[in-house]
């Protein structure tokens, strides 16, 4: 990665002192507010992405997250508020791709025209040399197609290719919207693991996306916004711990005594028909430790996957734009 | 706006098909029909009967050799100036082009740049091209030289028109951000506008018609001015200048102002 200046900081009148060493990866929202003619697309957004790590950037279709991520690199004026990336408004950075690279939901790359091109004219804005043209071509794996015209893509190609300009200024920040849509299950795990290896190397790594089932194996940390406004910003163990509708599918053959433990601990339990115990009401480390500390025998042990949706579901009922809220 | 913006805006500009085939169409349609007028002329020139060209030709021979290859010619280059910024809006490639560019405004000046010089070129050869051709075919009947009292100026003259011509679409292009509707103004300002408001009566009408952008801006590639004439060349010129660095003017504003 290249050397960036440290971006003067401190400007922030109110609170003098408190960001002098704001991390250069640092993405940070500060009651950020975007409105569409009356309707409230952002509402006094603030949250921080922190370098390092994969943050998952949650909400329902039309909780504002494409707006939001549009804020951060300057393509939308908010109406108040600021967003920042390394202390500087996007629009203030000399050479931004070598500071944040984006790949946003909507195409953006013209059908007659190469992927080679594409990518050219974006590096010589930053007079960012060829080669490092075909470099990105090679780590996204459209090599061989680098001559073809980028309307002849597929999904999964067109979506490298976003990816290609986004990593062209080797940027130590990255915002992709909604990337595995549409692409195979081959073609998620491939940008997933591209992204925790991008955050391994030490870069800011801002994902959204509306399925938390995704965010749960992908993301360290999750910003959660509903209608344009945080619900939270937590860790994702945090987030799912907290949910009240966890469940957890246990299997054991004292499944008397397993009960009897729930009960103890205050969750409640469901008996499958194939014998299986799923417990509401408490995380499978917690069963897991009752479980060993009574010297119970557990034959499996499994946080159900509906219930991270649920968790998720249950945190923005009442913020899906569209829908009947469900009534408890 | 630095020399990597330009070299970015001219990957862009040679990298779409449509920038070739307009300029193409350009090129073979004003040389084309220009030939055609000629030749016509040339061949009627000893039949019987009023002709008016011979006059023109006299007085104001510009008129009607530019008149002929450019009349329709010059929609390929407002629809080149259109395409040049609202295919980026049609494709999405303006989200990209202002991620790299955030400011926005260096990068519609480059544009503008790269685009008018390659307009002022292929205008050069076009219009040379054109007017030797035209004289060669002519010269039986009619000597029509550069050195001729206001045939360089005019011939000059017809080049910066047309650069400025595209120019104008471009802003155009870019107020408008849709291809079709962009394209639609832009010819309706520049063939339908003009005989509409000829067709009012008075002194007042003809001097609205003789300060509209392109019969402004086409005075200059006259040979001499017209007694019908509101403005002289270079006057005309200036107008036609002022209503495109105006367009340009809300453009950009409107590129900073508005999400892109």
């Amino acid at each position: 990665m290249t050397a960036e200046r440290q971006p003067p900081s401190g400007r922030q009148s109110g609170e003098p002192g408190v960001h002098v060493a704001e991390a250069p990866g640092l993405i940070e929202a500060r009651e950020l507010t975007k409105r569409f003619g009356d309707k409230v697309a952002v509402d006094r957004l603030s949250f921080t992405v922190e370098p390092g790590r994969v943050t998952g950037f949650l909400g329902p279709n039309g909780a504002g997250k494409s707006t939001t991520m549009r804020l951060i690199c300057g393509l939308d004026r908010p109406n108040s508020g600021t967003a920042t990336v390394g202390g500087l408004a996007y629009s203030q950075l000399r050479k931004p791709l070598g500071t944040l690279g984006a790949v946003l939901e909507a195409r953006s790359v013209h059908p007659g025209r190469t992927a080679r091109n594409h990518l050219l004219f974006l590096a010589q804005t930053q007079d960012i040399p060829a080669r490092r043209v075909d470099e990105v071509l090679d780590l996204v794996g459209l090599r061989e197609v680098a001559r073809k015209r980028a309307g002849a893509f597929s999904l999964g190609m067109t979506q490298r290719l976003g990816i290609a300009a986004a990593m062209l200024g080797d940027p130590r920040v990255l915002l992709l919207d909604e990337p595995g849509n549409g692409l195979d299950p081959e073609g998620i795990r491939w940008v997933r693991n591209f992204m925790r290896a991008l955050a391994a190397e030490g870069r800011t790594i801002f994902v959204s996306s509306h399925l938390m089932s995704e965010m749960a194996v992908t993301a360290d940390h999750l910003v959660v916004i509903g209608r344009g406004a945080l619900i939270a910003s937590c860790s994702t163990q945090e987030f799912i711990a907290h949910s009240s509708e966890r469940s957890v599918l246990v299997r054991t053959p004292d499944q008397a005594r397993l009960r009897e433990l729930i009960a103890v601990e205050g969750g409640s339990v469901q008996v499958e028909e194939d014998g299986g115990v799923v417990v509401t009401g408490l995380s499978a480390p917690r069963i897991g430790e009752l479980a060993a500390s009574a010297a119970l025998v557990l034959h499996e042990l499994t946080p159900r996957l509906p219930s991270l949706e649920e968790a998720f579901m249950e945190l923005t009922a009442g913020s899906v734009e569209y829908g009947e809220s469900s009534a408890k | 706006m630095t020399a990597g913006l330009l070299a970015a805006e001219w990957t862009k500009i040679r990298s779409i098909r449509s920038t070739v085939w307009s300029l193409l169409a350009f090129v073979v349609v004003a040389i084309g029909f220009s030939t055609l007028v000629a030749t016509v002329v040339s061949n009627n020139w000893n039949k019987p009967g009023p002709h008016p060209n011979h006059v023109t030709l006299v007085t104001n021979p510009t008129a009607l050799i530019f008149g002929a290859g450019f009349g329709i010619g010059q929609l390929a280059i407002c629809v080149l100036g259109v395409i040049v910024i609202s295919s980026e809006y049609s494709s999405g490639t303006i989200r990209a082009s202002l991620l790299a560019v955030p400011r926005r405004l260096p990068m519609l000046a480059a544009k503008a740049v790269v685009f008018a010089l390659l307009d002022l070129a292929a205008s050069a050869i076009t219009v040379f091209a054109v007017f030797f051709i035209s004289t060669a075919i002519l010269r039986s009947h009619i000597s029509i030289t550069l050195s001729q009292p206001g045939v360089t100026r005019a011939d000059i003259g017809a080049i910066l028109y047309l650069t400025v011509l595209g120019l104008f679409a471009l802003g155009i292009g870019g107020l408008i951000r849709h291809t079709a509707g962009a394209i639609a103004a832009v010819i309706a300002l520049v063939l339908v506008v003009p005989p509409l408001i000829s067709l009012i009566p008075g002194t007042i009408a003809n001097h609205i018609h003789g300060y509209l952008p392109t019969v402004a801006g086409e005075l200059v590639a006259q040979t001499s001015q017209q007694p019908a004439d509101v403005l002289s060349p270079w006057q005309g010129f200036g107008v036609f200048c002022i209503w495109t660095g105006v367009v340009l003017a809300a453009c950009g504003y409107l590129l900073v102002r508005r999400d892109a």
